[in-house]
């Protein structure tokens, strides 16, 4: 149970077409994950597969069944949004409850359930608490304890983690794959920012402008990124990307190389730059660099004492170099 | 930050609306308080002295009294029933996207600016009329016998027009609790299997709880000084006599001052315990 299919799924909100015709496999178990820019139509997509917005044209099947015209409560899809959209009058008992009490399950089912869904979230202790009185991760956990109790045949998830500080956001992360990992559950995940991504996919879609960039696992996006959109949303720090005479030297209108793939020496090399800002991370240093070539980063270890100003010799690795042509798709 | 010659300033600023206002409020409400202990009968002998509690007992065991509370309690409540009902679903009904919205709301809000004894005296001719009213007009259409609606309906027509005087108000403070809910809260209602029905129980109206107390409250306090639109309908006849005109009558019909001021006294505690409620809900929504 949980695979959904989208065919030549398309929407629009009056005259502007903000998914354009879509298709897309979502496979049983998988954790896919839409990621893209502000705008670009990641929670239309997501709101189009839960059934909270009609889609304008083509189909939804959900484990083969076509689903296009089925009412979001019967699609069995349960959703964790960014607001978290808890019931602010509920206690956190009351809220994981609802969509039990709505299904019409008897009191005694239901605490079982409850109860059960609280100590898998370490919320036993605030059941009888308001959403109000909350911490943000907390809430964040009602709201998934609410999903999971439904046991859903997918989890929707908009941004679930953006409201919450970077420390406690690695930690959701954390919770979130595990409790896939538990449930094996199919998942749909929707961020803007690529690390989650990276980190928690099985396979994650790029969108752009309701566009599917690129389909892939998170090493196949990194490593083969079919466009220079998806080249440089990818990987942390951005890829650089070089036009002009350099990239003519290589038959191309486009060449790109990671600030990892690139060797820095204060003697010499290929390219030649000026160090503008230098990063100390502790294990690594991004160094932004103004070169002939424009502005670019390249990653250095930890121990290279470089400092603002200095001028240094990049070269780039050769086997790790990305070409594209004047399209901005990746040629071989 | 305020520093001290700032301050000083504002509260000389501040003053005279301070003295104003409570000049405005202290006077009148000290004449009634002083009038309340005087047996004072203008046309009878004008001012004749200490009354003690006389006037305050006199004015609850007067056998017109009891009947007073009751034809203010329904004509009250049967306006707030009216009004919160009918508000709820008006203001859902406005929450809709539709063509012509801004102009619909501005329509919506209208009749509030109504002087009661104007809405009075408009429904009472051309509406309610048993002859001339369109109520009338309608029932003959239909081959029925018109009505003497402000006869035989005295509280049915008072709170017809008290409700179209206060739906307007009802409505827009409703409107906006509606509009600031959560739109994903109903969505997540929707998917947690809540039908329409369901998701208007258990989200929006738990939602609106403290807007419609507050509408409640403020309504009560107004309604319960209603005089106009029972002066130009029934003028008191027919059991619709409420407090508020039974000391009209005390004063000016009876000409007895001291015996209305009484009266006047309970209608103000009534009108602050209900304050009282009001300003505590009012002043929690604040702090949430
Ligand atoms: N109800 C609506 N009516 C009209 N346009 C809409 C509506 N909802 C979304 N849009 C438009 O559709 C586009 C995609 O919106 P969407 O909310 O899906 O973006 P997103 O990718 O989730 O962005 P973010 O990362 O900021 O949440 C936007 O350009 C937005 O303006
Ligand atoms: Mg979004």
């Amino acid at each position: 149970m949980g695979q959904i299919e989208l065919k030549k799924v398309t929407k629009r909100f009056g005259e502007t077409e903000v998914i354009p015709p879509l298709d897309l496999v979502i496979g049983e178990g998988e954790f896919v994950v839409f990621v893209g820019p502000s705008g670009c139509g990641k929670s239309t997509l997501l709101r189009l597969i839960a059934g909270l917005e009609d889609i304008t044209s083509g189909t939804i099947e959900i484990d083969g069944q076509d689903a296009t015209a089925v009412g979001p409560a019967k699609r069995g899809l349960a959703m964790v949004f960014q607001s978290y959209a808890l019931y602010p009058h509920m206690t956190v008992r009351k809220n994981i409850a609802f969509p039990l009490k709505m299904a019409g399950m008897d009191a005694a089912a239901i605490n079982a359930k409850v109860t059960a869904a609280a100590s898998v979230l370490n919320l036993t202790d605030y059941l009888d608490r308001r959403p109000g009185q909350l911490s943000g991760g907390q809430r964040q956990r009602v709201a998934i304890g609410r999903a999971i109790v439904r046991e859903p045949s997918a989890f929707l998830f908009d941004e679930p983690l953006s409201n919450l500080d970077a420390a406690l956001r690695v930690n959701m992360r954390l919770e979130i794959t595990e409790l896939h990992q538990t449930l094996k559950t199919t998942m749909i995940y929707v961020t803007h920012d690529q690390v989650e991504a990276m980190t928690m996919a099985d396979k994650i879609v790029v969108l752009r402008a309701g566009n599917i960039e690129q389909v892939g696992s998170p090493l196949e996006l990194y490593r083969t990124p079919r466009n220079t959109f998806v080249a440089g949303f990818i990987g942390s720090p951005k890829m650089n990307l070089i036009d002009g005479a350099e990239a003519a030297k290589h038959g191309v209108a486009t060449i790109g190389i990671r600030p990892e793939h690139v060797t820095v020496s204060k003697d010499g090399g290929d390219w030649q730059g000026r160090v503008t800002v230098a990063e100390h991370l502790g294990s690594d240093t991004f160094l932004h660099v103004a070169s002939d070539l424009g502005q670019m980063t390249v990653r250095v270890g930890g121990e290279m004492n470089v400092r603002h100003g200095d001028t240094i010799w990049m070269t780039p690795d050769m086997t790790h170099l990305h070409r594209f042509g004047a399209d901005g798709l990746r040629t071989p | 930050m305020a520093t001290k010659a700032s301050r000083t300033a504002a509260r000389m600023m501040m003053a005279p609306a301070v003295i104003v206002l409570l000049g405005w409020m202290l006077v009148p409400l000290i004449m009634t308080l002083w009038f309340s202990f005087r047996n004072y009968l203008p046309l009878r002998g004008g001012d004749l002295g200490f009354a003690g509690f006389d006037n305050y007992v006199r004015f609850i065991t007067s056998s017109a009294f009891w009947p007073a509370v009751l034809a203010t309690l329904t004509i009250v409540l049967g306006t707030l029933i009216i009004t919160v009902v009918l508000g709820v679903l008006l203001a859902l009904l406005l929450d809709q996207p539709m063509w012509g919205q801004g102009i619909v709301r501005i329509l919506v809000i209208a009749p509030f600016f109504v002087m009661p004894t104007v809405s009075g005296l408009v429904w009472k001719n051309m509406f309610l009329d048993s002859v001339n009213g369109l109520f009338a007009h309608a029932a003959r259409a239909i081959g029925v016998t018109p009505v003497e609606w402000i006869i035989e309906a005295p509280f049915f027509s008072i709170i017809l027009i008290t409700s179209w005087t206060w739906l307007p108000f009802a409505t827009l403070i409703l409107l906006t609790a509606i509009q600031s809910l959560d739109s994903e809260q109903l969505d997540a209602a929707e998917m947690d299997g809540a039908p329409k029905i369901k998701r208007f129980w258990y989200i929006i109206v738990p939602h609106m709880s403290r807007a419609i107390t507050v509408v409640i409250l403020i309504q009560t306090i107004f309604l319960l000084s209603v005089f106009a639109e029972i002066f130009v309908t029934t003028a008191g006849a027919f059991g619709s006599k409420t407090l508020t005109y039974l000391i009209y009558q005390r004063v000016l019909e009876s000409q007895n001052i001291g015996l209305g001021s009484a009266g006047g006294v309970y209608a103000i505690i009534l009108a602050n315990i209900v304050a009282v409620f009001l300003m505590r809900i009012v002043g929690k929504n604040l702090d949430a």
